[in-house]
């Protein structure tokens, strides 16, 4: 539970919520599956999982269905994910002419909690604001 | 090429032109695309695609309805409407308690809700041809499920018009759409009371014909 991570000195469990920053380098080696349970391990164990790169495309949608797979409704709780997105909105970047210029999704840092825990307060062109909730 | 070879070629051009294009309508939960399926089933076959409700993911399998012939200006497009569940990233079955559902029905219903959610998605993945993207246009369109399935959309290099529904409320807001998807033409209409369907009909021959 992300309230209970051991501290370093292997005894004493530390009360707060467990942040997993991962770098573009770490995503940059594993398949689509492989970055998708990654991501869904984390937010499982109820951790805020942030990627310095976002998902493209197609992994956001196998992302999508492989939560829905994990949604058990009368099982441990999980209700699914919540996510956010910089650059938030879909410009013509991530159109031919983007990709040929290699703007656009490629540089999204992305957010993404269990959805009973996390809450976006706010969202515009420069600030997320969230709220994560303790169990 | 050869005779025999032309001759091929032109009968299976012939096919492929006539078959019906599958057009997809996404969106998220509850922005009426099952009441958009059914008005454009109804207007051009007299039959419905499946039942509407206010409670979200009514819809949780994709439905099919064939061959929909659509005449515009002397011509007519051949399409395959799939009206497919909402897409969200998260399912909690006691926000259908709030419905006066039992929690066995809630229970179930979120189950099949994930499944159908599941299936819309490799749906988008595999097996359309063009995207109806439906919005409500009371609620803010700038959303990360929104902004990730246009995305998706686009990635596929799929056809999309985006259609701002339940124009007939007063707290309906085209331009907000327009403005959070400027780089797709937005039409307006409300599908339960049938405003605007003229050039909703245009659009659609325009974008999948």
């Amino acid at each position: 539970m992300a309230e209970l991570t051991t501290g370093d000195d292997g005894n004493a469990p530390l009360d707060g919520v467990q942040i997993d920053l991962i770098s573009t380098e770490r995503m940059e080696g594993l398949r689509t599956m492989e970055k998708i349970h990654l991501i869904l391990d984390g937010v499982r164990d109820g951790n805020i999982v942030i990627l310095e790169r976002g998902l493209d495309p197609d992994e956001e949608s196998k992302l999508i269905e492989v939560t829905m797979g994990e949604i058990q409704p009368d099982g441990d709780g999980f209700t699914g994910i919540e996510i956010e997105t910089y650059p938030g909105g879909t410009r013509n970047e991530s159109g031919l002419l983007g990709r040929v210029l290699g703007r656009g999704e490629q540089s999204k840092l992305t957010v993404i909690g269990p959805a009973n825990r996390i809450e976006t307060l706010h969202k515009d062109e420069n600030l997320i604001r969230t709220l994560i909730r303790r169990r | 090429m050869g005779l025999l070879t032309s001759i091929r070629s032109s009968i299976s051009k012939l096919f492929a032109a006539s078959e019906p294009r599958r057009i997809g309508i996404y969106g998220p939960p509850n922005a009426g695309k099952t009441t958009l399926a059914n008005r454009i089933a109804r207007d051009w076959t007299g039959d419905a695609v499946g039942p509407e409700s206010h409670v979200p993911h009514e819809t949780r399998r994709a439905r099919r309805k064939e061959n929909v012939e659509i005449k515009r200006n002397g011509s007519s497009v051949n399409i395959d409407i799939v009206d497919t569940p909402g897409v969200t990233t998260k399912v909690d079955y006691t926000e259908f308690l709030e419905h006066d559902m039992a929690e066995d029905d809630a229970i179930r219903r979120s189950r099949e809700a994930t499944e159908g959610v599941a299936e819309a998605m490799h749906w988008l993945r595999e097996d359309v041809d063009g995207v109806i993207y439906v919005l409500d246009a009371t609620t803010d369109p700038f959303t990360q499920v929104n902004t990730m399935l246009i995305g998706i959309i686009e990635s596929q290099d799929l056809p999309v018009l985006i259609f701002a529904n339940k124009i007939d409320l007063e707290d309906a807001s085209v331009q907000r759409i327009r403005n959070a998807f400027p780089q797709h033409e937005t039409v307006p209409l409300s599908a339960l009371e049938g405003d605007n369907m003229d050039e909703v009909y245009d659009k659609i021959a325009e974008y999948f014909g």
